[in-house]
């Protein structure tokens, strides 16, 4: 940088590669979060792809068992912590400074350095499959004691995971301190948007659970190398405190991921419906008893590991009860839309996607819930289907929706209508064909992780596999989408939604300066 | 029954509006069950089906009807409101009292299928990689049961049979109407004992012994499968029992007692090679051939190449050893003192010895094995 400037540092930065290596903007960062997101969403998808190549017809015909294990545990390593974490994350930072009027993160170089943990993370876990033995092959989940059994790939998905666990928990404290301290004045808790109250809730989940996931992979390492024998029965150990402890950090992991999702929804819907939120005040606290129940359910994931009766019974009835705070959002999203003026562009669309399907995932969440009828489905392909209709269906759509939202005030331009039209109706299409008949598979039986069937299940596989293809060549068309829009999309107008009512839409110029709101504004 | 016939209905209706594809072939529902809890789990499975279809239509009716009627471009104008503590409080409740409606036949069968006492045979499973094995506690057998589907057919080499994957060569034999207890363990990883049919799931877990249990209602087979990732061999370990009647189940326990001896020896002879080599081949397929492959060229790193391999082609002595032992380096070679007799194990190693490309024309006696367990 030239000298001249120095007396205007803080509006300097650089250019070129080294622009996004040392950034603390919170735009940049965010931009970045999206886009490693993005590149891992394809990465994550290409070994889904080949998982349902492997399951398209009954035999072993395109890879081996082992590099089979491998594709499930790091699709489902990436998927979670490198695309969908991330995105929200990305989403984190491009919209809360500008929802709650502040200028940035309450820690810019530590954003930074959130970020720029990811790569070697996502990296780490790429790299797991080229060391001899590949990689892991013990599922997302790394059940003891599979993994004492694993090669060197092992080690690096554990290193990987304490990473990204580091960089989701400086992430965390960031937006806490963010959203506690850098407010706008006459911004008070209860007239925050509620994407923002959702990252709130969201953060202290995070920075409660992290922590917990990397005891859980510490003591796998030290089972593996440094004799240690936390989950060996032989040593004195249990197998199953591996679960506890895993699904103490899981099923908060759960809301973690979707939690975010609600508040995209919660900001989308209202827009559309040009009608305000109802019931803000219940949805904060639903959100708020969401978050607390899920950390008094993990259990609900080990309903036949054979704990005590009395145990599975407390698991049952706690899990049932998540029904009624999801109950209450799904209610009041449909309220919102009831007497409002709607109109359907791409991110209402994919709302509305989201709202449809992830109440049937919740659904199938229910029938799960109870202890006899999971002791049948526990394990196969019902619980896949399950949390793919929360996970892709819920947390995907609404980052999906997120984006075609926000997109104009981030870059200044539209997406093409139609093409985002386009892309909604595939996804939704072949998102169906590939895991509403997974509930069947499930239902007759056939376990999940398994790389080779019985005939009986043979035509709803191929049904599957062709979904899934269809599936992710639709989002290829995201891609271009998003690079139309950059390159050559038209110029957004200044609120192109008519009831997005937050700070960006109504203080900020379209696209959102390099830095905004130095100067706080007044809400009222 | 009438919940059945009505849930059947439903998921058929599902089906075809999903993917235009129902036909009488396409297995939509849990499997009917062969035992009277599996009944009641399945007749809870209906009961919340219907629940939430009809929460479903109720709440996604409101949302559509809004779709279209309460939308722009039919001019309709936006309201304003935004609370409404009465309807917020009725939304929260009710679901309160269905859930107690479905938690009540839920823990009802909970209490059920957790009741293990009482039984009138126990028999215990041991999950191995990747085989499962079975101990009849009141009778005295004993064997392993592994995948008897053969390797060309998962390779896609020859034609499917009719029960791929899922049949093998020594299931499970229970008499019919007893309340079968099971205690499940394993030797080495998690599996997980699972017969839809008979509504049975049960975690093994090494060092740790669990229990379930059933009552089958009607003879037959029924197949099912490990159902806990166990590692590379994991969805090729299926269970089949046969539930047959009394008589034939007093009948086979006879014929296993007797059929014991198979794995006797005769102490004063010396075996040839070739006696050793063609015994050896029918234990080589069943538990070691997952790993080493059926040409014995192994994949390595992780399963060493026994064609040409260090220690089958080195000192039998240590070719014994880990075959009794296991491997003090390689997690994933088992030891396999407890499971094969010391015919079976001078068998093996023989044949190892003397087949798979490799022809050192040593052999192993059932008495060295003996003697090298001690």
């Amino acid at each position: 940088m030239e000298a001249v400037h120095e007396h205007d540092h803080s509006h300097d930065h650089p250019t070129g590669l080294m622009r996004w290596v040392t950034t603390t903007n919170h735009k940049d960062i965010g931009t970045m979060y999206l886009w490693f997101s993005f590149a891992m969403f394809m990465v994550g998808g290409v070994m889904a792809l080949i998982i349902r190549t492997e399951l398209f017809q009954p035999g072993l015909q395109v890879v081996q068992p082992e590099f089979f294990n491998q594709m499930t545990t790091l699709h489902g390593l990436i998927m979670v912590f490198g695309a969908i974490m991330p995105a929200f994350v990305g989403f984190a930072n491009w919209q809360i400074p500008m929802m709650i009027g502040a200028p940035d993160m309450a820690f810019p170089r530590m954003n930074n350095w959130s970020f720029w943990l990811l790569p070697p993370a996502g990296t780490l876990l790429v790299l797991s499959m080229f060391v001899p033995g590949g990689s892991a092959g013990v599922g997302w989940t790394m059940y003891a004691p599979l993994t004492v059994q694993q090669g060197m790939g092992m080690d690096l998905v554990i290193f990987a995971v304490h990473i990204l666990g580091m960089s989701s928990i400086m992430g965390s404290i960031n937006i806490v301190t963010t959203i506690l301290n850098l407010r706008a004045p006459g911004m008070t808790m209860m007239k925050m948007p509620l994407f923002v109250w959702t990252w709130l809730i969201t953060a202290y989940l995070l920075i409660a659970a992290m922590p917990v996931l990397a005891g859980a992979v510490t003591m796998t390492l030290t089972d593996r190398h440094f004799g240690t024998h936390f989950f060996n029965a032989a040593g004195g150990g249990d197998p199953v405190l591996f679960q506890h402890i895993f699904w103490f950090f899981g099923h908060p992991e759960v809301y973690i991921i979707a939690i975010p999702a609600f508040g995209v929804i919660s900001q989308v819907i209202p827009a559309f419906s040009r009608k305000p939120l109802f019931g803000y005040a219940s949805m904060v606290y639903a959100t708020a008893s969401i978050a607390i129940l899920s950390f008094l359910v993990w259990a609900h994931h080990m309903y036949t590991v054979g704990m005590p009766v009395e145990a599975q019974l407390y698991y049952m009835f706690a899990t049932m009860l998540i029904a009624v705070p999801t109950g209450v959002k799904v209610f009041n999203w449909v309220a919102t839309m009831w007497k409002g003026s709607m109109t359907f562009e791409t991110p209402m669309l994919f709302a509305i996607g989201f709202l449809f399907l992830f109440t049937l995932g919740g659904f199938t969440g229910l029938v799960l819930a109870l202890t006899p009828v999971d002791v049948q489905l526990h394990d196969t392909y019902y619980v896949v289907a399950h949390f793919h209709y929360v996970m892709v269906a819920g947390a995907l759509f609404s980052a999906f929706a997120g984006v075609y939202f926000w997109l104009p005030k981030w870059i200044g331009k539209m997406y093409d209508e139609t093409l985002g039209k386009w892309h909604f109706w595939l996804s939704i299409i072949f998102f169906n064909l590939t895991f509403f008949v997974q509930h069947f598979l499930g239902l007759a039986g056939m376990p999940r992780r398994i790389p080779d069937y019985s005939l009986q299940f043979a035509d709803f596989n191929m049904i599957s596999s062709i979904g899934a293809f269809g599936f992710g060549l639709s989002q290829l068309l995201f891609l271009y989408i998003l690079i139309k829009a950059i390159r050559s999309g038209e110029k957004a107008p200044e609120k192109p939604w008519d009831g997005a009512d937050t700070l960006e839409w109504t203080h900020l110029p379209t696209p959102a300066p390099y830095h905004s709101f130095e100067t706080p504004p007044t809400v009222k | 029954m009438r919940l059945k016939a009505f849930s059947r209905l439903l998921f058929l209706a599902t089906a075809m509006l999903m993917a235009g594809l129902a036909s009488a072939e396409y297995q939509l529902n849990l499997k009917p069950a062969k035992t009277a809890l599996g009944e009641a789990v399945y007749d809870l499975h209906t009961l919340v089906m219907i629940i939430i279809t009809v929460i479903f239509i109720g709440v996604f009716g409101f949302m559509f009807y809004a779709i279209f009627k309460h939308r722009k471009s039919v001019g309709h104008q936006a309201a304003h409101f935004h609370e409404n503590t009465t309807v917020e409080i009725v939304w929260t409740v009710i679901p309160v009292f269905i859930l107690i409606g479905l938690a009540w036949p839920a823990t009802k069968a909970l209490l059920e299928m957790r009741d293990t006492s009482a039984p009138d045979m126990t028999i215990k499973v041991t999950g191995y990689q990747w085989k499962w094995g079975y101990e009849y506690l009141d009778d005295d057998v004993k064997f392993y049961s592994s995948l008897a589907t053969p390797r060309d057919q998962i390779q896609g080499d020859a034609e499917k049979g009719e029960h791929y994957l899922l049949e093998v060569d020594k299931p499970l034999v229970v008499p019919v109407g007893k309340k079968v207890r099971i205690l499940t363990t394993a030797n080495d990883v998690l599996h997980a004992w699972y017969v839809p049919e008979l509504a049975v799931k049960q975690d093994a877990i090494p060092g740790f012994i669990r229990d379930t249990w059933f009552q089958a209602e009607e003879t037959g087979t029924f197949r099912g499968q490990c159902a806990e990732l166990c590692g590379k061999e994991h969805g090729f370990m299926p269970i089949v029992v046969n539930v047959v009647s009394e008589d034939d189940y007093k009948i086979w326990v006879a014929e296993q007692k007797s059929a014991g001896g198979a794995a006797a020896y005769d102490p004063g002879k010396t075996y040839s090679v070739a006696e050793l080599t063609s015994a050896g081949e029918a234990v080589y397929k069943a538990h070691c051939v997952a790993c080493h492959q059926p040409n014995g060229s192994g994949m390595p790193p992780t399963f060493p190449a026994l064609t040409g391999g260090m220690i089958s082609t080195g000192p039998i002595a240590n070719h014994l050893d880990i075959v009794l032992n296991g491997s003090k380096k390689n997690p994933m070679m088992a030891a396999f003192g407890a499971q094969l007799s010391d015919m079976e194990i001078a068998a093996v190693v023989t044949y190892e010895r003397n087949a798979l490309g490799n022809s050192l024309g040593d052999s192993l006696q059932p008495g060295e094995v003996a003697a090298a367990r001690k």
